[in-house]
């Protein structure tokens, strides 16, 4: 294990990404490299338009780079694939006519991961990690929205890919539901010690997620800075800030640092 | 003079458990209990419109232009009694099958066909805005010059009043199937046939379920109007021959019952058969309120 650590699981390098619309060519990002290792929490964090959701789509193999290169596990990405899992921030990512088991077993079987009995069985026991061994036999749309993303990361963990991308995965949550499942999510991780690379527009949510955080600025996305997060957001003994207080300033950096109000958690 | 809300204790209260105080509920009264049956309040409907329909043919006392409710019902039963409605229907339900099963069928190629390519995709809206809008019926002639006087005829009428809206409404189902629901699918590595079967037929299944109900009216009401023009085929006729015949020889309660079986049919077909699948499908998977 200390030997491949070394070596990251996932490299993202010199990668500029384009999309179009019906009028114009967008750049979404220029030029962006970074490495995540394994075990890491790695969170892509940037206001709206820095290309974030879209580098992850990258990443996911729904677009290539028209320049630099995306290697997982050395091989390159070309197209979307069981060892890359995404969980979405929609709610509709659940296949509503599926019941909760059906909808884990399901991603299991179609992706070829595991058949029968031994599917069934990791179904069950990544939807007990969740907290909905209750809900196994209900349908999507009797549940919550918590609850909805929760199956989805257990849907996610369930076919433990290399790496779980999250696409902003609490953003459409009441705030009390949000901080709870950011817990879990840490717990989950402390259990299981899977890699993520999690995408968010919050700094509260970045700083207590993610162990590594790469700060992306808009209008195409480009890297502006890559920061360490212990989680707590304690102040920072070098430069007497507080974590959060640091990537304000970087991102609204020429705006009046005080007038803005510090983004809500 | 500024003003200030007045300044106020705060309080914080015990709560009470729900089992405590129990759950109010009152039931409802029978009127309402039977008012809010909805079969109750058509069977309402259909009993009213069969009274004024007797009424207005007692009134008017000329069976040979509209005779009683009564004596149309009369005449069903003694029809349905002696077999004969239920085998015109038998035919009628058959070569409808048939037709309404290729015509599916087709459909779906079309419509898969639609979805791998942007040619296919136009071919299909080409087909679709030309073809939809002609009367099946029209085709007719046609169809009995190429393949005869038959059942083929029929059912390639039936194949084509079928296909479209069917082809049609899938199609849009399709277009309409959310891009997270078309990128979980890719996620698992589903593609082609797979993809198309597990994801994108089910996720537009209120539409398709919308398409086939439509494509079941078309038939049904295409059939009667191609029996009504020539309904002898090999000896046994169907609902439309039964109509026909009928009103050849001014049985006018038997023209009556003929329609009234056609209706009932599509009443049970429409009720029970649609009505169970979307009960089990789409209203289950809360797709459809």
């Amino acid at each position: 294990m200390i030997g491949e650590a070394a070596r990251p699981l996932l490299e993202v390098d010199g990668v500029t990404l384009q999309y179009k619309t019906r009028e114009h060519l967008v750049t979404a990002t220029y030029r962006v490299s970074f490495d995540v290792h394994p075990a890491d929490r790695f969170v892509l964090l940037g206001p709206s338009g820095c290309g974030k959701s879209t580098l992850l789509k990258a990443v996911g193999g729904y677009l290539a780079p028209v320049e630099g290169s995306i290697r997982l596990k050395g091989a390159a990405v070309s197209r979307p694939g069981a060892d890359r899992m995404m969980v979405f921030q929609e709610f509709d990512q659940l296949l509503p006519w599926k019941t909760v088991r059906q909808n884990v077993l399901f991603a299991l079987e179609a992706s070829g991961r595991l058949r029968g009995r031994e599917a069934e069985e990791r179904a069950m026991a990544y939807i007990e990690k969740v907290n909905l061994t209750r809900f196994a036999d209900s349908l999507p749309h009797t549940l919550s929205g918590g609850m909805k993303q929760r199956v989805a990361i257990a849907r996610g963990m369930a076919m433990e890919p290399d790496i779980l991308l999250m696409d902003e995965p609490f953003a459409a949550l009441d705030a009390l539901t949000r901080r709870k499942m950011q817990d879990e999510l840490l717990q989950l991780w402390e259990g299981t010690r899977f890699t993520v690379l999690f995408v968010t527009h919050s700094i509260p949510e970045a700083v207590r997620v993610g162990n590594r955080i790469l700060l992306l600025s808009p209008h195409p996305g480009q890297v502006k800075a890559e920061l360490n997060s212990d989680g707590t957001d304690g102040v920072d003994p070098a430069t007497g800030m507080r974590l959060s207080d640091r990537i304000h300033h970087m991102l609204f950096s020429g705006e009046a640092p005080e007038e803005e109000a510090v983004t809500h958690a | 003079m500024p003003s200030t809300p007045p300044a106020r204790p705060e309080h914080v209260r015990d709560q009470v458990r729900e089992h405590d105080f129990g759950v109010v509920n009152k039931p409802l009264t029978r009127w309402e209990r039977i008012y809010g049956n909805g079969l109750v309040r058509k069977a309402f409907i259909l009993a009213v419109l069969a009274g004024i329909w007797q009424g207005y043919a007692m009134y008017l006392a000329n069976p040979l232009i509209l005779p009683t409710f009564l004596e149309t019902l009369q005449s069903f039963l003694q029809r349905v009694g002696n077999g004969e409605l239920i085998r015109k229907a038998g035919v009628s339900m058959k070569v409808l099958l048939w037709g309404y099963g290729i015509g599916l069928a087709s459909a779906l190629v079309v419509t898969i066909l639609a979805m791998t390519s942007r040619l296919g995709n136009d071919l299909l809206e080409t087909l679709t805005a030309m073809l939809n809008p002609l009367p099946a019926i029209a085709l007719l002639p046609l169809a009995l010059i190429w393949l005869g006087l038959g059942n083929a005829s029929i059912v390639f009428v039936l194949v084509h009043a079928v296909m479209w809206p069917i082809a049609l409404n899938t199609h849009s189902g399709f277009q309409g199937v959310s891009p997270t629901l078309r990128m979980v699918g890719r996620n698992y590595g589903l593609g082609g046939f797979g993809y198309i079967r597990q994801i994108l037929i089910p996720a537009a299944f209120p539409h398709i379920l919308a398409g086939l109900k439509i494509g079941w009216a078309f038939a049904w009401r295409t059939l009667i109007a191609a029996e009504l023009v020539f309904g002898t085929t090999s000896g046994s006729g169907g609902l439309g021959w039964f109509i026909y015949e009928n009103k050849n020889v001014l049985d006018i309660p038997a023209v009556f019952a003929g329609l009234f079986t056609v209706i009932l049919i599509g009443l049970l077909v429409e009720n029970l058969f649609f009505r169970i699948v979307e009960e089990r499908t789409v209203r289950r998977w809360g797709m459809q309120s």
